[in-house]
């Protein structure tokens, strides 16, 4: 099991578990368009998603564009 | 349209208003506004994903043919605003960004020295950069200096409806850039967003004038008159002031009705 935080909130993941499954986690269906990520503030490319592994206590921000400005 | 549009970094756009997307109640009444503003191109924010949140506005926007532009709104220094940005040209596939760096919770007004910052990373990493800025001619020149492709100076605080405070300033402003002038915040009514293109403003960028009016799309349409009437009047060049009155009809030709004559 890992334990990291996704947009905010304490989730539990199975061990080794990859950004592709914390956006999962955040309630993002299909291919994730109009996505995109940060852990522990750094941009992960959509395409480095299903190979970036998750460690204990990472910081996982999942955004998208909302009505704003 | 024939050079009349809004041209930035080498994209034309038909309309010289902007729309921001926030303030409004819903999808519906925003996709509306946005017709009848005219507008295509419209701010978007990035925020946290919310899984039971109704709706797309990328796929509202898309529909409408208007470009969505990612802006760094709520970031509060040079670091979280460049990685907003990244974050945004990720998910929205575009390397424009409006930069927004606030200096301040209450008045919402930029940091310049995080804002510049910001500005030269981003534009080093291959943004377009469209910075909102204070009305202060010498930020707004550096900011120039920096690469960006437009500038975009407040009127007033964003959301205060108090109009163009320091017009003085954005003449200064208006008078030195080489890059559009975009007015950005503070407009409250049509004529603020008319009086701004009549100063010679490139465009105007504005939200909460529009989404939080009583009627959204009647004032949408309200702004889109006022900005072609101030870009028109602008072209036009108008008359200058005078002290006195100066006669519009001949003076010449006039009868004698005295009768009998003094």
């Amino acid at each position: 099991m890992t334990v990291v935080l996704i947009n905010g909130e304490r989730r539990e993941l199975p061990r080794r578990a990859t950004v592709e499954a914390a956006v999962r986690a955040a309630g993002v269906e299909e291919q994730g368009r109009g996505v995109a990520v940060a852990v522990d503030g750094e941009v992960v490319p959509r395409g480095q998603w299903p190979d970036t592994r998750l460690r204990e206590g990472q910081q996982v921000e999942v955004l998208h564009a909302v009505q704003g400005g | 349209m024939n050079g009349v549009g809004l041209e930035i970094a080498g994209r034309s756009f038909d309309s010289r208003l902007i729309m921001g997307t926030g303030g409004f109640r819903n999808l519906e009444v925003m996709a509306e506004a946005l017709e009848t503003s005219g507008a295509d191109m419209a701010t978007v924010a990035m925020r946290r994903v919310d899984p039971a949140a109704r709706g797309s506005i990328l796929e509202v926007l898309e529909e409408a043919g208007v470009f969505a532009l990612p802006n760094t709104a709520g970031c509060f220094t040079a670091r979280d605003a460049v990685t907003t940005a990244r974050l945004a040209r990720e998910a929205l596939a575009t390397d424009w960004v409006k930069l927004e760096v606030i200096g301040d919770d209450r008045t919402l007004l930029p940091e310049p020295a995080d804002l510049l910052e910001a500005a030269e990373t981003l534009v080093a990493d291959g943004f377009t950069v469209l910075p909102y800025t204070n009305d202060d001619p010498v930020l707004a020149r550096r900011l120039e200096d920096a690469g960006c492709a437009a500038v975009m100076p407040l009127g007033s605080p964003i959301g205060s409806g108090q109009g163009l405070l320091n017009p003085y300033n954005l003449r200064l402003i208006r008078e030195r850039a080489a890059v559009p002038v975009i007015l950005d915040a503070g407009v409250g009514t049509a004529s603020d967003a008319a009086l701004a293109m009549e100063m010679g403003c490139d465009g105007v960028l504005l939200a909460s004038s529009v989404s939080r009016a009583q009627d959204p799309p009647a004032m949408a349409r309200a702004m889109r008159l006022a900005v072609e009437a101030g870009f028109e009047a602008h072209r036009a060049g108008r008359i200058p002031r005078r002290l006195y009155a100066e006669p519009s009809s001949p003076t010449e030709g006039l009868p004698e009705l005295t009768w009998p004559p003094s």
